[in-house]
């Protein structure tokens, strides 16, 4: 009971020094999680929208494929990861094993999926009457799509931020590909996992805090995106 | 020079049921034309299929310019346009949704100010461009959905019941702007109604849809 107390206010005092070795940890955390989100948003939006508007081969397989991996393990992910990216493995010689990079390819294996799903769910479930509005008024193909994810915007941007809750909590993919290397790919979950093991817990409990505030943001702002979805959708109501 | 729109034995069917029956018909440029028939009848699957938003089984949706025939490519769908009975705004202000047809179009922002501006002006809602669109009122909504479809300055502008579900107030405005459309003959207004008095008052031609076809008495 002791222990914990104190390792809280130590873990409190740790985070408010700004100790140095913390704030890497953070960084490189938000920096790995950023990048990833970022591509499985360049990929996973797109792909998404072109699922939601077009009818193409296999579409349903892709769907439920894409919803089945919204809820991959991630040690399996880092499994085949580190089978490709390993010396011996196809993508060896790019020898991205053990670093940043390869922590950022396994979080946006785990992030495409839940962007690309609830992206798509938030684009199907625009009303049809928007999309013959727009390609009445003259809207291309393309520009059509655009209209369509700008009305989705509100479901999109959840989808993002569950992605990136997600990806941010995880620690078997980027620990397997990563290796927790001091000063160059330990992230926050990582070094939690580390140093608890190690029987050293202010660290451990101040990243713990960090992680969890991280978190409760990231609820926050998925519950403001739903709600204000929500708020406007009430208005389509003679529409 | 404005076009014609020309109707040649039109087909259509849903899962087994005959709604279009070779339907032929033609709409001369800068004129009325106000179709009346009972509900489910297809008058919106016609209007559809004559805006090329929806294919026919069979038969051909020709617009010709002179007596030239036209390519139905992104050039001629803009140049028609439908205002639908649930109008379907985006997400945004009143101003960007009346901008929206112009946008896409990348006409220049002063000129699109302009057209924006008047457009407004001409359904009286000029007060209300800065507000969210979906919170207007129903008669509102339709209003802004006329001022959407003509801020982009369409040869033919269909209207699938612009006042059915909408007030007095609100539809005297509604048919107002129609009206002086109407006898400026610089656009095809293709207009369905269920209303046989508002119908008599656009003073355009009379058209009533049985069998599937257009007739021009029942
Ligand atoms: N996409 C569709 N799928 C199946 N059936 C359809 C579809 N669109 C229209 N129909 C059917 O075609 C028939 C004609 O519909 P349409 O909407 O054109 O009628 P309408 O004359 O506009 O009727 P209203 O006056 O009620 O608007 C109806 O029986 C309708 O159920
Ligand atoms: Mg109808």
């Amino acid at each position: 009971m002791e222990t914990i107390s104190q390792g809280f206010s130590r873990a409190v005092n740790l985070i408010f020094s700004g100790d140095r070795e913390l704030f890497e940890i953070i960084l490189l955390s938000l920096r790995v999680s950023g990048a990833a989100l970022l591509l499985a948003a360049l990929i996973g939006l797109p792909a998404g929208a072109l699922f939601a508007l077009k009818r193409l081969p296999l579409r349903s397989l892709v769907i439920n494929l894409m919803n089945t991996f919204m809820g991959l393990p991630p040690v399996v992910v880092g499994l085949v990861l580190y089978l490709i990216l390993s010396r011996s493995g196809p993508l060896g010689i790019l020898s991205l094993l053990y670093t940043p990079s390869a922590m950022i390819i396994a979080q946006t294996v785990l992030a495409t999926p839940i962007v690309f799903s609830l992206s798509l769910a938030a684009i199907v479930a625009v009303d049809p009457v928007i999309r013959q509005a727009a390609r009445t008024l003259g809207a291309t193909p393309f520009q059509e799509a655009l209209t369509l994810i700008r009305e989705a915007r509100y479901g999109i941007t959840a989808g993002i931020i569950a992605g990136f809750g997600r990806v941010s909590a995880e620690v078997g993919a980027v620990l397997m590909v990563g290796g927790n290397i001091a000063h160059y790919t330990r992230v926050m979950t990582t070094t939690i996992a580390l140093e608890t093991d190690k029987g050293e817990f202010d660290l451990a409990m101040a990243l713990g805090i960090i992680l969890l505030t991280l978190s409760l943001l990231v609820n926050f702002g998925l519950r403001a995106m739903q709600r204000q979805g929500q708020v406007e959708a009430r208005f389509r109501q003679w529409d | 020079m404005g076009l014609t729109l020309e109707l040649a034995h039109i087909y259509k069917a849903y899962g087994g049921q005959q709604v279009v029956t070779d339907c032929s018909f033609t709409f001369e440029p800068g004129g009325t034309y106000v179709i009346m028939g009972p509900n489910g009848c297809g008058k919106s699957t016609l209007l559809r299929i004559a805006a090329l938003l929806e294919k026919p089984d069979q038969g051909e949706v020709k617009f010709l310019n002179g007596g030239n025939p036209i390519e139905p490519d992104i050039n001629l769908k803009r140049r028609l346009t439908m205002v639908f009975p649930r109008v379907g705004v985006f997400n945004t202000t009143v101003a960007k949704n009346v901008a929206y047809g112009l946008q896409i179009r990348g006409v220049a922002k002063s000129e699109m100010q302009a057209r924006v501006d008047s457009a407004l002006e001409l359904v009286r809602l000029t007060h209300k461009r800065t507000q969210r669109a979906l919170t207007l009122s129903s008669g509102e909504t339709m209003r802004l959905g006329l001022a959407r479809g003509l801020a982009i300055e369409p040869d033919i502008l269909f209207l699938d019941e612009p006042t059915t579900s909408i007030d007095v107030a609100n539809t005297k405005i509604i048919e107002q702007v129609l009206r002086r459309i109407s006898q400026d003959k610089k656009l095809t207004l293709i207009i369905v109604t269920h209303d046989a008095a508002q119908a008599a008052r656009f003073s355009g031609r009379l058209l009533f849809m049985r069998d599937g076809n257009l007739v021009d008495h029942l």
